[in-house]
């Protein structure tokens, strides 16, 4: 690992830096290999412009940036290396939301979604981030990924849609889906189950 | 409209921009209909959250 002579950036902090790039490297691939790899380009990538940055902060947002841009390569190859192998995109969510709405298109009297007051204060619990990662790890295969893509990784939904080779009315269900799911765990495991205005 | 045809919307939305008439005849059932109300602040708070989680990796206490 390059060693930048500047004072913020010691071994003990980027040594930390990249565990913590690691974590979240893994938790889009799942991939260990493709993950070390995601993580060694951006962080060679960032350290040879550290002298730009004024502190650990701007360094860490910058190689964070990077980081997404590596992980959303290494998904579109194994997307685009799934479809040469006849992988089917979609096939492993169906999803049935006959338990949260009745024939006529209205709520099932307790899947109607609470009010959770005021929902940031959430963040400053240690819980609650343990709580929304069980409930992401909830979301079936092609339907949390694609939500991660989404939101986590912050993909355009045209690239999303080219990168899987699904339609944007897939790519809509799908992301449909998983925002109704996550929000019923949530609000089970804790908005409502804490106690929190219902 | 019906909530599921509004949940459906509200989260189009997030992605794509509804057709004015669309927004209206939404608005009109959010009016009404606490529950796709509350799915209507949460969809885009969810958003808010996982890019929060992905910025502050660190900035918590350890996990597990």
């Amino acid at each position: 690992m390059l060693a930048p002579a500047l004072e913020w950036a010691d071994a003990a902090f980027l040594g930390s830096l990249r565990q913590q790039m690691l974590r979240f490297a893994m938790q889009q691939l799942s991939d260990s290999v493709r993950a070390e790899d995601a993580v060694q380009e951006a962080f060679v990538g960032a350290l040879q412009n550290a002298k730009a940055f004024g502190g650990r902060s701007a360094f860490k947002t910058w190689v964070f940036a990077i980081l997404k841009h590596k992980i959303a390569d290494s998904l579109r190859h194994r997307y685009r290396d799934a479809e040469r192998h006849g992988a089917e995109p979609g096939a492993d969510d169906a999803q049935d939301l006959s338990e949260l709405f009745q024939a006529n298109g209205h709520w099932e009297g307790d899947e109607r979604p609470a009010d959770w007051g005021d929902p940031q204060q959430a963040l400053q619990q240690g819980q609650f981030w343990q709580v929304l990662e069980i409930c992401l790890d909830a979301l079936p295969g092609q339907q949390g990924r694609v939500f991660l893509m989404r939101e986590y990784i912050e993909l355009e939904p045209q690239e999303i849609c080219t990168c899987l080779d699904i339609s944007v009315s897939n790519l809509n269900v799908m992301l449909y889906r998983a925002r109704l799911r996550l929000r019923e765990c949530l609000e089970n495991r804790w908005f409502c189950g804490n106690g929190v205005a219902a | 409209m019906n909530c599921r045809e509004a949940t459906a919307l509200v989260s189009q939305a997030l992605e794509w921009p509804l057709a004015t008439g669309t927004q209206l005849r939404l608005r009109l059932h959010l009016l009404t209909c606490s529950g796709c109300r509350n799915f209507g602040r949460q969809a885009p708070w969810l958003r808010d959250l996982l890019r929060a989680h992905a910025q502050g990796q660190d900035e918590r206490p350890p996990r597990r």
